[in-house]
């Protein structure tokens, strides 16, 4: 019982620090201008949504992007055949037990783009889902760069859009805003993903924009239909990312199972040997 | 011969068995201490029969010491080569069979080692079990939670991402402000003008045999003297003072089977817990595998924010909280070495006539709540960048809370010989109270 009673004051001492720290943070973090990035649902056990994202994968981003840790033979695990990777995947003449490896080498890539593109293989652990979905819906036509494209989320980004014959071509649109409220609370409402920024003009005002895209060029997809296909693939990059971890959760339901059991045992073990004790 | 003067050993629960199993453990205990040591560590080791929730963190610290299992499955497949250690990595937890599990239980595993820790160091200042006569015991055991944190650090190199390397880079670097020696020294540590293929080759010579090597006879030090005294308890009674016409303790029990049984149940809670996370969020929120390190080291792109895995993160916020003084960073590293070192000093900073936090009086328990506070405060802050909550008068607002909090930290240490010492207690009993 003492060990209880010291045990809520120390509680409640840390509270009464704690709190009022904790609803600082939250006021003081919505003044800085996040990405607010678009949400998407992602499901690495839906094989079609999968297989979809492998094709676009091996199609267009390979063309400069590795995926230098994966094997094409992995892909059995989402459901496709040798005989299906070979038909549909493999172009040069690579074998199915072959590293998932772009054509173009690090070196070539740096002299054509500025920047080598990165491996792929794990990319969506250190991005994340969300925000892979939203950059590759985020290009925009912008005459000023070397590609002549531009990115919302990754501002002056060396990759051009590739998928835009999917997409079709879009284009900058800025809105402006007298208050940063205003500007915040249209962030909001946004259907897609907005950037908001403030800019300090050199007399010292502030000038609060908004920046989206619009498609000014259809593809050969309607924006829903691109939305899927970029969901697809960022499916596929989240399950490339770590390809058991299928496998991981399922051996985990039953090691729990397992542990559950074993509690309950030695916890009656326990009672049985303590019997005695007073 | 002495040997041969050995009582024979009977075995009398084997059933069939019973006559090969007592004759081979009798011609093992004539030529080795068997049974003695059986006895003096298990059996025969009365512990007070009053430990609760808290006493369950020592065994489950050696419990993680499976970290030495899971590691050496790893070596056989990681390659401590600059070029190919982020992908032997990868290749583990792709294509070795189960090398996923493996790996995912070494990270998991290392985050539960200072969780463990963290609870039973935790458990040692709510009880007073640093006080006369266990100061040994205490002092070894902060000698496992330095060696444990260099062997972190030195772990944390070996993945080679981002957050690898340039957390490497920092922590290094600390060296370099020591004054007149710092530069000479920091290349020393690193092999290297920067954190290189050298530094990675020595730090796993360090993490996998030098330093589990320490942890290991440190451990064994820890649990000698801790036997060599006995056990305190949440009472901090003396059980030994009260002995029954055998010598026994009135409030002891024996370690086996009673604890052993006790123990299995919390390290099955335990496991349960740990394989949650192992199989089910191994990341946790990139609290335990950052994200930044999913991307392979690279020395001419500096990350935006370094932040140091959680269990180093108080001290990290004491690093950062102090300011360069006489155009030096060295004050500050050498308020994060004291954060850590000062924890020595605990048996003779506290000048309280109790040992429980049960019979102290309100300042020791305000006190120690103040310090519980500080750390998970500084420990919050040091995962964060230092601009995260904007500034107040042209300082940064987190650096100044971590000043704040640093300063309890410190206070917590510095002022316990005087408020310990006045701290109103209550009468100790004079058994243990259950």
């Amino acid at each position: 019982m003492k060990t209880v009673k010291s045990f809520v004051m120390s509680f409640a001492l840390s509270a009464s620090i704690g709190l009022p720290l904790l609803s600082l943070s939250g006021s003081v973090a919505a003044g800085g201008a996040e990405l607010v990035l678009d949400r998407v649902h992602i499901d690495v056990r839906d094989q079609a949504s999968l297989q979809s994202g492998a094709r676009t994968f091996v199609n267009q981003c390979m063309g400069c992007h590795s995926a230098s840790l994966m094997r094409y033979s992995k892909l059995r695990d989402i459901g496709l055949t040798d005989q299906q990777i070979k038909d549909n995947l493999l172009f040069a003449g690579e074998k199915v037990g072959e590293m998932m490896n772009a054509g173009m080498t690090r070196k070539d890539g740096k002299e054509w783009f500025g920047a080598a593109p990165p491996d792929l293989s794990v990319e969506a652990r250190s991005r994340g889902a969300e925000w892979l979905y939203t950059y590759l819906r985020t290009f925009y036509r912008d005459p000023s760069t070397t590609t002549g494209w531009n990115n919302l989320v990754f501002e002056r980004v060396a990759m051009p859009h590739v998928l835009w014959p999917q997409s079709g071509q879009a284009v900058l649109e800025v809105k402006e805003f007298k208050t940063a409220d205003e500007l915040r609370a249209a962030q909001l409402q946004a259907k897609r993903f907005a950037r908001a920024e403030s800019v300090t003009e050199a007399d010292g005002s502030h000038r609060y924009l908004l920046k989206t895209t619009r498609i000014e060029t259809p593809g050969s997809q309607t924006a829903l239909e691109f939305d899927r296909t970029v969901r697809d693939l960022v499916t596929f990059m989240v399950w490339m990312g770590e390809p058991e971890q299928i496998a991981r959760k399922r051996l985990g339901v039953m090691v729990l199972m397992f542990l559950g059991l074993l509690i309950a045992l030695t916890y009656f073990l326990k009672k049985e040997f303590w019997k005695d004790v007073h | 011969m002495a040997a041969s003067q050995k009582e024979p050993v009977n075995i009398d629960f084997a059933g069939p068995l019973n006559r090969p199993v007592s004759g081979l453990l009798t011609w093992v205990d004539q030529r080795f201490p068997l049974i003695s040591t059986w006895k003096a560590h298990l059996s025969e080791y009365y512990a007070p029969k009053n430990f609760n929730f808290w006493y369950f963190f020592g065994a489950l610290s050696m419990l993680v010491l499976i970290q030495i299992t899971t590691g050496i499955f790893l070596t056989m497949n990681y390659k401590p080569d600059a070029s190919m250690a982020f992908a032997s990595v990868e290749y583990i937890m792709r294509e070795v069979p189960g090398g996923w599990l493996i790996r995912y239980m070494h990270s998991t595993g290392a985050s539960a080692f200072f969780i463990c820790v963290y609870l039973h160091m935790f458990r040692g200042l709510m009880y007073g079990s640093y006080q006369r006569p266990r100061e040994l015991i205490w002092i070894f055991g902060v000698l496992i939670f330095l060696t444990l944190m260099g062997e972190a650090f030195f772990g944390y190199l070996l993945p080679w991402g981002q957050m690898s390397f340039w957390g490497a880079q920092v922590i290094v670097n600390l060296f370099g402000t020591v004054p007149l020696i710092g530069p000479d020294l920091a290349v020393w540590i690193r092999g290297d003008f920067v954190v290189s293929d050298a530094t990675l080759n020595r730090f796993f010579a360090f993490h996998v045999i030098a330093l589990p090597l320490v942890l290991l006879g440190l451990v064994a030090a820890h649990i000698l003297a801790l036997h060599e005294g006995g056990s305190n308890n949440p009472d901090g009674v003396e059980i030994k003072d009260k002995k029954d016409a055998k010598g026994i303790p009135l409030d002891g029990i024996p370690f086996h089977p009673y604890y052993t049984v006790k123990d299995m149940f919390g390290a099955s809670v335990f496991l349960f817990v740990f394989f949650a996370i192992v199989f089910f969020a191994p990341e946790v929120g990139g609290y335990f595998l950052e994200h930044n390190n999913f991307v392979p080291a690279d020395p001419l792109k500096t990350p935006e924010h370094i932040a140091p895995v959680w269990y180093f993160t108080p001290y990290y916020s004491i690093l950062r909280a102090v300011p360069p003084m006489f155009e030096s960073q060295f004050p500050g590293v050498a308020a994060m070495g004291a954060s850590t070192l000062i924890f020595f000093l605990m048996p003779w900073l506290d000048r309280s006539p109790v040992r429980s936090i049960r019979y102290r009086g309100l300042e020791y328990k305000l006190w120690l709540a103040v310090f519980v506070v500080s750390f998970l405060v500084l420990g919050w802050l040091g995962t964060k960048p230092t601009d995260f909550l904007g500034k107040i008068g042209g300082i940064e607002t987190a650096t100044l809370l971590a000043r704040f909090f640093t300063v309890l930290y410190f206070a917590f240490f510095v002022l316990m010989p005087w408020y310990s010492a006045r701290d109103k207690t209550k009468p100790v009993p004079e058994r243990v109270t259950g």
